[in-house]
């Protein structure tokens, strides 16, 4: 077994303030709110305690499961900028969401599942008239393409989210953060 | 019927509840259809492990469930397909198994299950003669099984081709000729030149003949199997065309080849398309719409070409997984899949 880490000193970034939402002067709960970018990048906020670098590979995973759970990098998708702000496109009216996350490493093994983490966390909290397009940012990682391609197979996702460890990994990686 | 734009619409018959999770194909009964005396049967398969009856009753004409085949199929059933005579189906699984169930009126019995796939099967089909079945996975290989008495199902050839995850397999209509199509964005043909069952890749469709350019999700024939339609995460559907009476005359394989590309219609993954007897296409998307396609009938320079009939936008509320257009010739009915959890019956109608 390989025992280091894939990205032994992941570079931490500052959160970044948090722009105040202005406050809704509609007061009826049943109307309809846009939803913007900054939900979305706070829907995904709450991804966190994602080990990046950390020895697993999709591929063995399940033989891993206990590593896991002995972080080495505990830190957010946000403190690594692996989903910013920027990177989360949105159109309300068109139902439409696309995701852009840089893997912390080019030849992060972890790609695919933390693409597979955004996309669920994305399915269970916005409404199922969204369609999300979830991709590697462009040069960011050696096998960009069969990541993005393999991400966007929801008939792979489907089969993936059947697998009872593949979810309870994901599940855990989607754990809210205890800061 | 006149098929021009502007004067046909796709009118929802009735939507079908009961699935709880996406809805990913849907079979009608070859047999069963007003016409003979009996009702239209659609056969439906799910996320939710199970696969559902649908019939039309003769009276009200509505459509209700007949049965729920549960509690074989572990996980998602991908796929469904009746024999030829309509007295079996067969299931295919993610859980890596496929189910073949009799049809006894009512009652369904699970009659055989065939193992062998390492992991998630896609799709299953029947040979013209119901003497052969094939079914494609994940695991990348095609394998076709002879129908045996006494309800013995034999793994007759295992094919290795495909690079990866093979979506679909369908047998050409009127010749034991089989295509496949996959992750790997191609299209493969199997053909056997003896009778000993002995198939081969004998052409593959690919990018370096007008073919696809990412994932392959489906392939339909014409009632005569001398066209083919394949659709794709390319957001295209590409046309192709062979010599099928030279096919037939037993002179060797003959080649298909690319006819056209209708591109620009849909603008989400294209997962399914199926030719309807009376040559129409229709075809259904991550888009969420339902499309219909015909024969432009003009014979212009660039060869032929194939004109957008109609578009039923939010055809369902999320994408749509399969499209099906009914045998019977009384009536155009299209039946439709989604992963909003329903089933739809559509029916071709002309604008009052």
């Amino acid at each position: 077994m390989v025992s280091g880490l894939i990205n032994e000193n992941p570079i931490v970034y500052e959160k970044k303030e948090r722009r105040v939402r202005a406050e809704s002067s509609n007061t009826d709960e049943l109307s309809a709110e846009p939803i913007d970018q900054l939900e979305i990048f706070d829907i995904l906020f709450l991804l966190s305690l994602l080990y990046i670098g950390s020895f697993v590979s999709p591929e063995h995973f399940t033989h891993h499961i206990r590593d896991i759970k002995d972080p080495e990098h505990p830190y957010s998708l946000e403190e690594l900028k692996v989903v910013t702000e920027d990177s989360v496109e949105v159109d309300d009216d068109k139902s439409y969401v696309r995701v852009t996350f840089t893997p912390t490493v080019e030849h992060c093994s972890m790609a695919t599942i933390i693409g597979l983490c955004v996309r669920v966390k994305l399915l269970r909290s916005l409404p199922a008239r969204y369609k999300i397009d979830i991709r590697v940012a462009p040069g960011t990682h050696a096998t960009e393409d069969a990541v993005n391609k393999q991400l966007n197979d929801k008939e792979r996702v489907a089969a993936a989210l059947e697998n009872p460890n593949l979810v309870e990994m994901v599940d855990e990686c989607l754990l809210p953060s205890f800061e | 019927m006149d098929l021009m734009e502007k004067n046909v619409e796709l009118v929802e018959v009735q939507k079908l509840e009961g699935h709880t999770d996406r809805v990913w194909n849907v079979a009608w009964n070859p047999v069963s259809s007003h016409a003979g005396g009996t009702s239209p049967v659609l056969a439906s398969c799910s996320g939710d492990n199970t696969v559902r009856i649908w019939e039309q009753s003769s009276l009200s004409r509505s459509w209700t469930c007949k049965t729920v085949l549960e509690e074989t199929h572990t996980r998602t059933v991908r796929s469904c397909a009746w024999s030829p005579s309509g007295k079996l189906l067969a299931t295919a699984s993610f859980d890596g198994t496929t189910a073949i169930w009799e049809n006894f009126g009512s009652e369904f019995e699970c009659i055989s299950t065939l193992e062998g796939h390492e992991n998630e099967v896609k799709s299953v089909s029947w040979n013209a003669a119901g003497s052969y079945l094939a079914t494609c996975s994940r695991d990348k290989s095609v394998w076709i099984w002879e129908v045996l008495p006494g309800n013995e199902y034999d793994c007759a050839s295992v094919l290795n081709g495909h690079t990866q995850d093979v979506k679909m397999v369908q047998w050409h209509p009127t010749t034991d000729v089989l295509f496949s199509c996959s992750y790997d964005n191609t299209i493969k043909v199997w053909w056997s030149e003896d009778d000993d069952g002995d198939y081969q890749c004998v052409q593959t469709l690919d990018e370096s003949n007008n073919g696809h350019t990412s994932t392959v999700w489906a392939i339909s024939f014409n009632a005569a199997g001398d066209k083919m339609v394949t659709c794709s995460d390319d957001l295209t559907l590409k046309i192709w065309e062979t010599d099928i009476a030279k096919m037939h005359s037993g002179e060797g394989y003959v080649p298909w080849t690319h006819v056209c590309t209708l591109s620009g219609y849909h603008n989400r993954t294209i997962y399914s398309a199926h030719w309807s007897r009376d040559d129409i296409i229709a075809s259904g998307a991550g888009d969420d719409a339902i499309r219909l396609f015909v024969d432009s009938k003009l014979d212009s320079v660039d060869g032929p070409s194939y004109n957008l009939l109609l578009t039923k936008e939010k055809a369902h509320e999320m994408d749509i997984n399969s499209v099906q257009w009914s045998p019977g010739e009384e009536n155009r009915l299209l039946a439709s899949a989604s992963d909003d959890g329903m089933v739809k019956i559509w029916e071709l109608a002309t604008k009052p």
